[in-house]
């Protein structure tokens, strides 16, 4: 084991040199490519046996990925934002096949207006494909969950492709310290992978992802994936369990930080849940009883181990890094669901921040903790917030006086 | 089998591989040039297709291949052999397979995918050498969802999308050059009724590598608007108006494998379909039919 300084992007690289995948189809994305260079880079000096192959498209490299996948090697691929919407069609095309392979999502805002800086709508888009999926907060964990990810995707009880998330920039970019297993231990916890029967073999014909007519035959094969996903709840734990076990860091499918004791509660997924560590450090040192909720699963979604964390409480600010146009938060609306009709159930705020590489600041995060004591004291939710200051909003004006100047200059004034 | 093994139509296989009992319509085109490609090809391979009418082939927990097959999406299938033919290269190479579980990677598309959804995904894996064989019957139209024109639909042709009184405004897209623009291993167009033509070339495209294309006119006669029995009888004048040129591209050359002589006249393959009906009826569009016939004349002249 070495403890070295990598990036989000070098972790996951990591992760899938450790993790001994056979085929890397790409395509370049920002701010993914870090990872597809590297592995590219490692395979040409001989340091990885490894086929990357770069393909024209988004589409075609998840239809490569999951091609290859069902011929019977293991798969990595990593993309980002528009990347992952190009290839929409086929993240629910290779979860259908039960295509085990695992793809890196670097978190960026979607366009329109077109932005290279991070939030979760382009994940949050690919919620109901089949991937499951699992979001970090730090370069290990992106290493660690990458390994993780192999040996959920191709449990027999799941076999269902994973994606690890992690944000755009602000872990994809920023330095950590990591420790990196050594090769024999991820071996003995990721053994090589068994494609049982499902592979292309002279002497084995096989259709795969054949035609159905009429609902009934369509309903079987889509119930399937939910129960095998909702299977990988519990196969999760037992993983991370083992992960634990060998490795000695714990990924459970929702962390908690200063929770148990607090009444107060932020709840966020990625990487900005660190900041949320960094004010309830603040904000318990000045007496406020607050945790820190992250939950690392969201497909399948725990919503037992989230109750679990949750109930009891007095209130919780669910903080959204996407937007649902005319609902809102989608975390907010999921945690929501998981505490319906529980007798303790907190209050609930929503908040939407972070999009697009906005910042969270400190102060945010105190403010957000003021509205929840606030409610507590009303005894009811508060509105929905969208997170903007006055100061944004007066540099947002200045921004559109320069517009407006430069089109009557221009004489295309309306 | 060998290059020379098949020279007259004795030598042609008496019994079909593929099995019957599809979801084709009768007298399909595409379903009859399949059979006899899938004779010649063989059961080692893998299917990979796009959506289109083939798609029903295989329908859960039938179908009529005894060999393999992979349903993508419509834009995708030469990425989909991509990573079939990657993998099966990788497990030979690791010795995680023996050479002889090897399958070949055959793509088979309508001309809706070929000739338009999946031409970045085709471009892509010609530009990487991909070694896989790409069977498109053209059907001149998105057959499967009721023959709207596509991009390989002819200048004139009534479609779901165009029963104007001139039909089809656009021109048939040249897939043929798109591909050899590329510098591929081999690009042959076939048809059906020609079948001893049909079967030489798809054995010499089974003995390269590399990109190969088979581009096969698939009449159609639920889009075409004709009686099914007629499907051959149109194939054959498809050839001898020299409307559909029997060729091959190889080592950068095209090469014509029968010229028409003497070629007959268009309209006598248009007259036999429905969609071209409105060239004849309520009265003769002479115009647009010597204009048709003009660019047919065209094409051969520049034939040497």
């Amino acid at each position: 084991m070495t403890r070295q300084l990598l990036t989000g992007n070098g972790a996951a690289a990591w992760g899938v040199r450790l993790a001994d995948v056979d085929y890397v189809p790409v395509f370049p994305i920002t701010p993914q490519t870090e990872i597809i260079e590297t592995l590219a880079n490692w395979a040409d000096r001989g340091e990885l046996d490894t086929r990357v192959v770069m393909l024209e498209s988004e589409h075609s490299m998840l239809t490569a990925a999951g091609a290859a996948s069902v011929t019977g090697v293991r798969v990595f691929t990593a993309t980002s934002s528009q990347g992952l919407l190009y290839a929409m069609e086929m993240l629910y095309n290779v979860a259908g096949w039960r295509a085990p392979l695992v793809m890196v999502n670097v978190s960026r805002g979607l366009s329109a207006p077109i932005t290279l800086e991070s939030d979760h709508n382009d994940i949050v888009a690919a919620r109901d494909s089949g991937f499951l999926q699992i979001f970090c907060a730090t370069a290990q964990e992106v290493l660690d969950s990458v390994l993780i990810a192999y040996r959920l995707a191709e449990d027999k009880r799941v076999r269902l492709p994973v994606i690890v998330n992690l944000d755009g920039f602000t872990l994809s970019f920023t330095r950590e310290p990591v420790e990196i297993p050594i090769a024999e231990a991820v071996r003995a916890f990721l053994p090589p992978f068994q494609a049982e029967n499902i592979e292309f073999r002279a002497s084995k014909p096989i259709s795969q992802a054949v035609a159905v007519l009429g609902g009934s035959p369509y309903s079987y094969f889509r119930y399937e994936m939910h129960l095998a996903a909702q299977e990988a709840l519990a196969v999760y734990d037992e993983i991370a369990d083992e992960f634990a076990a060998r490795f000695g860091r714990a990924h459970p499918a929702v962390e908690g930080y200063r929770a148990n004791d607090a009444e107060l509660l932020f709840l966020m997924t990625g990487a900005f849940a660190t900041k949320a560590m960094d004010a309830v450090d603040r904000l318990r040192a000045a007496g406020t009883g607050i945790g820190l909720v992250r939950p690392r699963l969201m497909r399948p979604y725990p919503a037992e181990a989230l109750r679990r964390w949750l109930c009891g409480k007095k209130a919780v600010a669910v903080i959204d890094q996407n937007i649902s146009m005319g609902k809102g938060g989608v975390l907010h609306t999921e945690v929501c669901e998981a505490l319906y009709g529980q007798p303790n159930a907190p209050l609930l705020a929503s908040f939407i921040g972070g999009l697009g590489g906005r910042d969270i600041p400190a102060e945010e995060f105190y403010a957000i903790a003021e509205v929840l004591r606030a409610a507590v004291m009303a005894g009811r939710a508060p509105p929905p917030r969208l997170l903007y200051t006055e100061t944004e909003l007066r540099e947002m004006r200045k921004l559109q006086a320069i517009a407006h100047v430069e089109r009557r200059e221009l004489g295309n004034a309306p | 089998m060998n290059v020379a093994t098949i020279k007259r139509m004795k030598d042609l296989p008496s019994t079909h591989l593929l099995g019957g009992g599809t979801a084709m319509c009768a007298g399909c085109g595409g379903l009859g040039v399949l059979h006899q490609i899938y004779d010649v090809l063989g059961t080692k391979t893998v299917f990979v297709n796009a959506a289109g009418c083939m798609t029903l082939l295989s329908t859960y927990p039938f179908t009529p291949f005894r060999g393999s097959w992979l349903y993508t999406a419509m834009a995708c299938a030469p990425a989909g052999a991509q990573g079939v033919r990657d993998a099966l290269d990788i497990l030979i190479r690791k010795g995680r397979m023996p050479p002889e579980e090897d399958l070949s990677a055959v793509v088979l598309t309508g001309d809706g995918a070929a000739y338009g959804m999946g031409l970045s995904a085709t471009s892509g894996a010609i530009e990487r050498g991909l070694d896989f064989l790409y069977v498109c019957y053209d059907n001149e139209g998105y057959g499967n969802t009721g023959q709207q024109f596509s991009g390989a639909t002819p200048h004139g042709a009534l479609t779901a999308t165009s029963m104007g009184a001139r039909g089809y405004p656009g021109y048939k897209k040249d897939l043929f050059s798109i591909w050899a623009a590329h510098k591929p291993a081999y690009i042959a167009t076939v048809i059906g009724a020609e079948p001893l033509d049909l079967a030489r070339k798809i054995e010499k495209a089974k003995k390269l590598k590399g990109p190969r294309l088979v581009l096969a006119l698939a009449p159609c006669p639920t889009g075409w608007l004709y009686d099914p029995k007629e499907t051959v009888e149109i194939g054959r004048l498809a050839v001898k108006t020299g409307i559909w040129p029997l060729k091959e591209y190889v080592d950068g050359k095209v090469v014509h494998t029968h010229v028409p002589h003497p070629r007959l006249p268009v309209e006598e393959y248009l007259k036999t379909q429905g969609r071209f009906a409105h060239l004849f009826k309520p009265a003769r569009n002479a115009e647009l039919l010597s204009e048709m016939q003009a660019r047919v004349d065209a094409y051969w002249a520049n034939v040497s």
